[in-house]
């Protein structure tokens, strides 16, 4: 055969490396997006509050995920430390989600109820403060800054175009629920909640 | 998975390694030998020639193999759709096998802790070992390594107990997990800001730190009716609702004037997060003993 053919025709070539490098995609991921377990959400799960969804906006606009994984695999070190592994039906709502692949901090995906909401705000405002070897950024303008409510609605909606199933009264109420709200009140709302759908053990 | 998604993903797969097969079948050239010849492919770029020679038996034996290694993969691991592979492997059976050897490993080692007594268990070199492994994983975040605290987070080496430091209450805080509530200027809301100062001024004598005894006496004053209710009447502090010993100069929030008045001003609502559901209880035994082995 000649791949000469190929070599010298891009209107070909193109096609085929597309080709050749979609079968990982096309067993992998596509099967995924019409999978029931990964579009079914476990009992009790809920979309975020409010508040919880500007302080999951905040956590991505701070680069949290960069550092800490959302993500508990099913390995003993992992279960042991971080409690239950992470199942598909807990992240339904969550778009994008934000399992992350590199941990320069832990696993957040049950830190929710694991600290106090003091230890949170100390933590955040300075690390060192609690935890004296930590080499965690502080944050302390999450102490001033307050969560722009007017557009808290606008994110509802394009959840809800997503599958995410809030009410006509979340959206209506969620300007109010977040006026006023500081930065790090919304972050330690969504910290809280992280993973305390399914029961640790 | 529905029947035309495992139809799906079978014929990719297993498609894409027949691909592989033909392709190492139509591209293999005369391998008759590995004998280099000056046949060239006959691309010449500024006078640089490209050798046409077949490639080393050993490296096409290896792509044949690992198309082959490909196969044997399918057959003992799920991986074609909804056959489960002869292995019957899953990612979590393969975990449930791991926690099962973990607990044939060391549940002994925790039985054998959550059957000793408390107060022995807190003197077992061994287990306080073990003790401070769980603490620093579990605990330090908040109480620091050494377990000394920090402000808002209380010491537990100084025998200094909110809530009573008797094994088995030491036991229900880890289990139940604590919430303090000292209300914005204790029980007083009508306290005006001279009042708060005054306070400050009481509560700083204990430890004879108050530069103003009329201050302090028209603390004391204000004291029984905003703050004996939880702490008592000697500020002796009362453990059955944590609220703490005023007198023994022990301050969670810290003890400068300008933070007792902050406590005052504003309140403060320590949590202790409740440890049932992430340890099992026989590490909050073990844990509970621990706690004990820290101040002696």
């Amino acid at each position: 055969m000649n791949h000469e053919m190929i070599e010298k025709n891009l209107g070909l070539m193109i096609p085929l490396i597309i080709l050749a490098i979609s079968f990982g995609f096309l067993v992998e991921v596509v099967p995924l997006f019409f999978h029931k377990d990964m579009k079914t959400p476990i009992e009790g799960l809920t979309p975020h509050t409010a508040l919880q969804l500007e302080g999951r906006d905040i956590y991505i606009r701070e680069g949290c995920n960069t550092c800490h994984t959302q993500m508990i695999r099913p390995f003993r070190a992992e279960t042991e430390r971080y409690g239950h592994y992470t199942v598909a039906g807990e992240h339904v709502y969550e778009h994008p989600f934000l399992w992350g692949s590199k941990r320069t901090g832990p696993d957040l995906a049950r830190v929710g109820g694991r600290y106090s909401d003091d230890w949170h705000r100390a933590h955040m405002y300075n690390p060192r403060n609690v935890v004296p070897e930590s080499k965690m950024p502080s944050y302390p303008w999450l102490f001033t800054a307050k969560v722009n409510h007017k557009i808290t609605p606008k994110k509802m909606e394009a959840l809800r175009t997503v599958g995410v199933p809030y009410t006509d009264e979340d959206i209506a109420g969620a300007s109010a629920a977040v006026k006023g709200k500081t930065e790090i009140e919304a972050v330690v709302a969504y910290l809280q909640q992280l993973g305390t759908v399914l029961s640790n053990k | 998975m529905t029947s035309f998604w495992s139809f799906w993903v079978s014929f990719i797969s297993l498609g894409s390694i027949f691909g592989c097969l033909w392709l190492i079948y139509v591209t293999r050239k005369s391998q008759t030998s590995d004998v280099e010849t000056e046949n060239t492919t006959g691309h010449n770029f500024d006078g640089i020639e490209e050798y046409d020679n077949p490639m080393p038996k050993w490296w096409l034996y290896m792509f044949i193999i690992t198309c082959f290694f490909g196969f044997a993969y399918y057959i003992i691991y799920p991986g074609l759709g909804n056959f489960k592979g002869v292995a019957d492997w899953t990612s979590t059976g393969q975990w449930e096998a791991e926690v099962a050897q973990a607990e044939e490993k060391y549940g002994h080692i925790f039985t054998e802790f959550a059957a000793t007594p408390l107060i022995e268990l807190s003197q077992d070199k061994n287990a306080m070992k073990v003790g401070q492994r769980l603490f620093a994983n579990n605990c330090a975040s908040c109480h620091g390594s050494a377990g000394r605290g920090s402000i808002g987070f209380p010491n537990l080496t100084d025998n200094d107990w909110l809530y009573g430091g008797d094994p088995e209450t030491i036991r229900t805080t880890l289990i139940n997990g604590r919430q303090g509530a000292m209300p914005v200027k204790g029980l007083n809301p009508s306290m005006s800001n001279g009042d708060v100062d005054d306070l400050a001024h009481y509560l700083l004598s204990f430890s004879g730190r108050s530069d103003d005894d009329t201050a302090a006496a028209r603390g004391a004053t204000m004291y029984q009716t905003a703050c004996a209710a939880c702490h008592g009447t000697d500020a002796k502090g009362m453990q059955a609702i944590g609220a703490p010993n005023l007198t023994d100069n022990v301050w969670l929030y810290g003890g400068t004037k300008k933070r007792i008045t902050h406590t005052l001003l504003y309140g403060r609502a320590g949590v202790m997060p409740s440890q049932t559901g992430k340890l099992s209880e026989e590490k909050i035994h073990l844990l509970t003993a621990y706690v004990m082995s820290l101040s002696k």
